[in-house]
C-alpha cells in the first residue's frame, strides 16, 4: 500500500494557558488521498480547527506544543523551519476560512490578495499575477471578473466573497485544501453553490480536501470519508456511506438524532445531544463522552470511566466505543 | 473629494464664528476694562473716555463684535491709537501692534516645535509600539511597557528644568534652546529646538508606544492577518503590509488630535524653554486682559484642531477604503 498524500499519527496539541492545559488535540491519526474529501465532523472545541491551522503551522510556538508526526507528501511538517513552512502554505497547502468577510483584507483589493499569493510562489509579475486573480475569479464563477478584480471585499456579497476566498486558495493548484467550515457564513441557497463549486474544482484538479464542518448535511453531499472527533480525538472513522449509515459511536447518534430531517413528521422533536462538551484542561478519563453516554451502563462503567478506549478495527469503520458491535446493531436497529 | 473637504471648510468656519463668538462675550463677563490699559498708566477721566470711544467699548456688544468680524475682512481704524489693516483680529494695546502681526510672528516658533517634536514621537512611538507588539510578553515588550509608564508619567517642566541644568548649564551637551529661523539658519533652527524636542517627544512618545503596541497586538489577531500567513506571505510583509494598516488609521486618529492641540500652544514646553510661541503669547493675553490677542490665539488653537480633524478624516479615505467620502 502506498503512503497517503497526507498522514497525521498521534497529533498532540496542547496550549498553555494560565488556568492549566488544554488539550485541544490528543492522539489523533487520520489519513487524506489525493483527489477525495475528508470530512471532520464534530462540536466547537472539540479540535477540528486547531488540528488543521496545526497542519498549516499557523499555532503560535510559545502557546502551542505541538507532538506527533504530520507527513505531507512524505515531507514531515513538525518542526519544519518556517521557511519551509512559508513556502508550502498557500502553494502546496491552502485553507478557506469561516468567515469570508473578516479573513479577508478590507484594506486590499480583491486581485491585489489573489495575485500576491501567486506572485510569492510563482515570482510571477505583478502583470502576470493580475491577469491569474482574473482567471481564477472567472474560475470560480464572479460576473465580470476583468471589473471585479479591483473591488475590495466589502463590495462583494457574501457569497461572493467565499468564491473570492476560494480563488484565492486555489491560486497555485495546492495539492491539499483545507476547508474550515466555508459555508457556515453563508445562507442556504449559497451554501450549495460553494460546495458544488469546491467538487467541481476537485474533479478538474484532483485537490485532496479537508471539510471541516458540524453540518453533517455537508458532509454526506461533499466527502468521501468522515472523521468524527470529540474532545480532541477521533471517536469514528469510516466511509460517508458506513458513518452516516451505519453508525456505531453514541456520540454519531447523539449527532445525527440532533439534525432536522425532511422526512420526519413535524412533531417529532430534536434531540440535542445531552450535557456540554468536556474542559479541555479537565478531560473526563477513560471515554471522554461517558458523562453525556446514555450507554455507559451497557457496555460496563467501569469500562466507559477506566482506559481510553482505541479507534477499531484498525482500518476501515472504525469507533472508539466499549459496546459490542452486536449491541450497537441491537440499538440502531 | 472636492465636495467632502467644501463641506468640511464651511463647517469650519461656522465653528470658527461660534467659538470667537462665545471667547468674545465671555471675555465682557470679566471685570477687566481695556480701555484703561490702552489709556496708560496715569489717565485722566476724560482720556479714558476718548479710548472707549477709538477702541468702540462705548458700542451695544454685538456691534462691537460684528465690528471685530468686520476688521478681519476690511480691517479698521481705532481713531488715533493706531490703523490695524485687513486680516484684522484686533489691535493690542499691550505690546502695541495688530494683533495678526504678533501671531504671524509667533506661530512659526510653535510650529517649528511642534512638527520637529511631533516627528520624532510619531516615529520613535510607532516603531516601539510594533516591536513591543511583536515581542509581546517577551523582555523586550517589558521594557517597552515600564519606560513608557515612566514617560507617561513625566511632566516637561521637570523632565525639561532637569535637561536644561544636565545638558545645557552643566556640560553644555545642548545649546540653550532659542528660535532661530529656519529660513535663515536651518542648523541654528534645528540646533537651538533640540532640547525642547526631546522633552516633549518623551511624553507624547510613551502614548505612541501603548497606543500601537495594543492595537497593533489586536491587528495580529484579527483574521485576515492569519489569512495572510495561511497564503504563506513572509512573516515581515504580514506585519508591514496587513497588521500595519489597520494600526495606522488608530494612530493618525490621535496624532491629528496632539498636532491640532500642540499648534494651539504648547503653553508648559514653550515656557519651560523661554520660546516665544502662541503658548505663551495666549497664557500672557490672560494675565494681561488682552481682548484681542486672547480670541486671536483661541482661534489660532480652535482652526488648528479643525484643520487636522479635517486632514485626518481625508486620509482615512487612503488607508481604509471602506470609508467613503460623502
Amino acid at each position: 500500500m502506498s503512503t497517503p498524500f497526507l498522514s497525521v499519527r498521534d497529533l498532540t496539541v496542547d496550549f498553555h494557558t494560565e488556568d492549566g492545559v488544554v488539550h485541544a488535540v490528543d492522539g489523533l491519526s487520520f489519513d487524506v488521498e489525493k483527489g477525495t474529501t475528508l470530512g471532520i465532523v464534530g462540536e466547537s472545541g472539540s479540535g477540528k480547527s486547531v488540528t488543521n491551522l496545526a497542519v498549516l503551522g499557523l499555532h503560535n510556538p510559545e502557546t502551542a506544543k505541538i507532538s506527533g508526526e504530520i507527513r505531507l507528501d512524505g515531507e514531515e511538517l513538525i518542526g519544519a523551519p518556517r521557511s519551509t513552512m512559508e513556502r508550502l502554505r498557500g502553494n502546496k497547502v491552502a485553507m478557506i476560512f469561516q468567515d469570508p468577510l473578516t479573513s479577508l483584507s478590507p484594506y486590499h483589493t480583491i486581485g491585489r490578495q489573489i495575485g500576491e499569493v501567486f506572485r510569492r510562489h510563482t515570482g510571477a509579475s505583478r502583470a502576470a499575477s493580475r491577469d491569474r486573480a482574473i482567471e481564477m475569479l472567472t474560475r470560480v464563477g464572479i460576473p465580470q471578473p476583468k471589473v471585479r478584480v479591483d473591488d475590495y471585499p466589502h463590495q462583494f456579497s457574501g457569497g461572493m466573497r467565499q468564491r473570492a476566498m476560494i480563488a484565492m486558495a486555489l491560486v497555485c493548484d495546492p495539492d491539499l485544501l483545507i476547508a474550515d467550515e466555508p459555508t457556515t457564513a453563508l445562507d442556504v441557497t449559497v451554501q450549495a453553490q460553494i460546495l458544488d463549486l469546491l467538487r467541481d474544482l476537485q474533479e478538474q484538479t484532483g485537490t485532496a480536501i479537508i471539510m471541516i464542518t458540524h453540518d453533517l448535511g455537508v458532509v454526506s453531499g461533499t466527502a468521501h470519508e468522515v472523521l468524527v472527533m470529540y474532545a480532541g480525538r477521533a471517536v469514528e472513522r469510516g466511509t460517508v456511506r458506513e458513518v452516516l449509515g451505519e453508525p456505531r459511536h453514541p456520540y454519531t447518534w447523539g449527532l445525527l438524532a440532533s439534525m432536522p430531517r425532511l422526512s420526519a413528521p413535524v412533531d417529532v422533536p430534536l434531540l440535542p445531544v445531552r450535557g456540554t462538551p468536556p474542559s479541555l484542561i479537565n478531560v473526563p478519563p477513560g471515554c471522554p463522552f461517558h458523562p453525556r453516554c446514555d450507554y455507559t451502563d451497557l457496555a460496563g462503567p467501569e469500562l466507559c470511566r477506566g482506559e481510553r478506549p482505541e479507534l477499531s478495527p484498525h482500518r476501515g469503520h472504525g469507533d472508539a466505543c466499549y459496546l459490542t458491535l452486536a449491541q450497537k446493531q441491537e440499538i440502531t436497529r | 473629494m472636492l465636495r467632502f473637504l467644501t463641506r468640511r471648510a464651511l463647517g469650519a468656519v461656522v465653528t470658527l464664528v461660534v467659538i470667537s463668538a462665545v471667547t468674545f462675550f465671555l471675555f465682557f463677563a470679566v471685570p477687566a476694562d481695556p480701555a484703561r490699559l490702552a489709556c496708560g498708566k496715569v489717565c485722566p477721566p476724560e482720556l479714558l473716555e476718548q479710548a472707549r470711544h477709538n477702541l468702540g467699548l462705548d458700542q451695544p456688544l454685538f456691534a462691537q463684535f460684528t465690528a471685530w468680524l468686520a476688521g478681519i475682512f476690511v480691517g479698521r481704524d481705532y481713531g488715533g491709537l493706531g490703523h490695524c489693516p485687513a486680516p484684522c483680529l484686533g489691535y493690542s494695546f499691550v505690546n502695541k501692534a495688530p494683533v495678526f502681526e504678533t501671531i504671524l510672528d509667533r506661530l512659526p516658533v510653535t510650529v517649528s516645535l511642534t512638527v520637529g517634536a511631533a516627528l520624532v514621537f510619531l516615529l520613535f512611538g510607532v516603531a516601539t509600539g510594533i516591536i513591543a507588539a511583536l515581542n509581546q510578553g517577551r523582555p523586550l515588550d517589558k521594557i517597552a511597557s515600564v519606560s513608557s509608564l515612566i514617560g507617561f508619567s513625566l511632566q516637561i517642566y521637570f523632565v525639561g528644568t532637569l535637561a536644561l541644568y544636565f545638558l545645557v548649564y552643566q556640560n553644555q551637551i545642548l545649546t540653550r534652546p532659542q528660535y532661530r529661523p529656519f529660513t535663515e539658519d536651518p542648523l541654528a533652527w534645528a540646533a537651538g529646538l533640540a532640547l525642547p524636542w526631546v522633552v516633549l517627544s518623551i511624553i507624547f512618545t510613551a502614548n505612541y508606544t501603548r497606543m500601537t503596541r495594543s492595537t497593533m497586538v489586536e491587528q495580529l489577531g484579527e483574521d485576515y492577518v492569519r489569512t495572510a500567513r495561511a497564503k504563506g506571505m513572509k512573516g515581515r510583509s504580514v506585519v508591514m503590509r496587513f497588521a500595519l494598516r489597520g494600526t495606522l488609521t488608530t494612530v493618525i486618529t490621535i496624532f491629528g488630535v496632539d498636532l491640532g492641540a500642540l499648534i494651539g500652544g504648547a503653553i508648559i514646553t514653550e515656557t519651560t524653554f523661554g520660546l516665544q510661541g502662541l503658548g505663551r503669547l495666549s497664557i500672557n493675553a490672560v494675565t494681561d486682559s488682552d481682548l484681542p490677542v486672547l480670541m486671536a490665539t483661541v482661534l489660532v488653537a480652535a482652526g488648528a484642531i479643525i484643520v487636522f480633524n479635517i486632514i485626518v478624516d481625508a486620509l482615512y479615505a487612503f488607508i481604509d477604503p471602506r470609508v467613503r467620502l460623502s
